[in-house]
């Protein structure tokens, strides 16, 4: 990929700045909502996200080298979600809120076999473990690839792949039989410290 | 990849469909954005017109030109932000109000640059 060339002023870097928050308010505040559960403080995170973004940004975009920035902000999405859970003692509120208001197929019968069915994988995705959750949240509502998501977790791209793989296996366990006992959680591969750092 | 897993998938994406911001937060977020973007050179702009008819006062600019031009800017802008009303309440007048400001970010700005 060819060099980006870095902002050469205040103004400038101002400028690329809001790109990057118009660009991925959806994704940023989509992570969180997916992430927390409700409006309220997804909105919360989302403004937080971009706030501590702002402050750090001109040193993103250097040590960047051209990569996008989407997993970068994703990253602070999911440590202040992480530091949310931690400074407030709670857990992710059961449930989507909207889960009820999924839109579903037209017909009168699928739409309430399609809700069902859409409402059961919503509540399979809050039962999985953070790191799957988080995975499956961003590759399938942020649409984010291996290597996106890779980064966003401070993984490698083959340990990605493998938590992506268990995550979707998991959840199809749950949905097909809610009332088993979970699954005995398998160690994940370890963050790649080199990842971990950026 | 089978269809069954294939059809998982394309539900999965259905259930985890984006969700799309609430427009105010959109708007409140511009605004703080644009404000915190903003609020430096206006402060700035205001001291200069009040006191750049004395030389003495030509160091504080040039010292704010600096650290509005390093990398801790949007810090210094931030936790001077923060402390806008306490100042505000202490001022007297706008004069006082610019002074007060800038001593503050001056303040700030060593802080910051003290720890790296």
């Amino acid at each position: 990929m060819a060099e980006e060339e870095l902002p050469s002023g205040k103004a400038d870097i101002d400028a690329r700045f809001t790109e990057l928050y118009k660009t991925h308010l959806r994704d940023v505040y989509s992570y969180s909502y997916y992430r927390v559960g409700n409006h309220h403080d997804a909105e919360d995170l989302t403004e937080q996200t971009f706030l501590q973004a702002y402050r750090h940004f001109e040193r993103a975009l250097r040590e960047a080298n051209g990569r996008p920035l989407r997993p970068w902000l994703i990253r602070i999405a999911h440590n202040l979600a992480a530091n949310f859970y931690r400074d407030r003692s709670r857990k992710p509120e059961s449930g989507i809120e909207d889960a009820d208001m999924i839109s579903a197929p037209h017909t009168t019968e699928s739409l309430v076999e399609g809700r069902e069915q859409l409402k059961a994988i919503l509540d399979g995705v809050e039962q999985l473990p953070d790191d799957r959750r988080e995975a499956l949240i961003m590759r399938f509502a942020l649409g984010m690839d291996n290597r996106e998501i890779a980064r966003a977790l401070g993984r490698t791209d083959g340990a990605t792949k493998v938590l992506l793989h268990r995550a979707i296996r998991q959840l199809e366990g749950i949905v097909s039989d809610p009332v088993a006992e979970p699954e005995e959680p398998r160690p994940e591969p370890a963050p790649d410290p080199e990842e971990a750092r950026r | 990849m089978s269809s069954g897993a294939a059809d998982f998938e394309a539900l999965l994406r259905q259930a985890l469909a984006p969700v799309d911001p609430p427009a105010d937060l959109a708007h409140r977020l511009e605004s703080t954005l644009v404000s915190l973007t903003e609020l430096a050179q206006e402060e700035l702009d205001a001291w200069e017109l009040s006191a750049m008819r004395d030389p003495r006062n030509w160091v504080r600019p040039l010292a704010a030109a600096v650290v509005g031009a390093s990398a801790g800017t949007a810090l210094v802008v931030l936790r001077v932000r923060a402390r806008h009303r306490a100042r505000k309440q202490r001022s007297k007048n706008p004069i006082e109000l610019v002074e007060r400001t800038f001593q503050d970010a001056v303040e700030e700005a060593r802080r910051i640059l003290r720890r790296r």
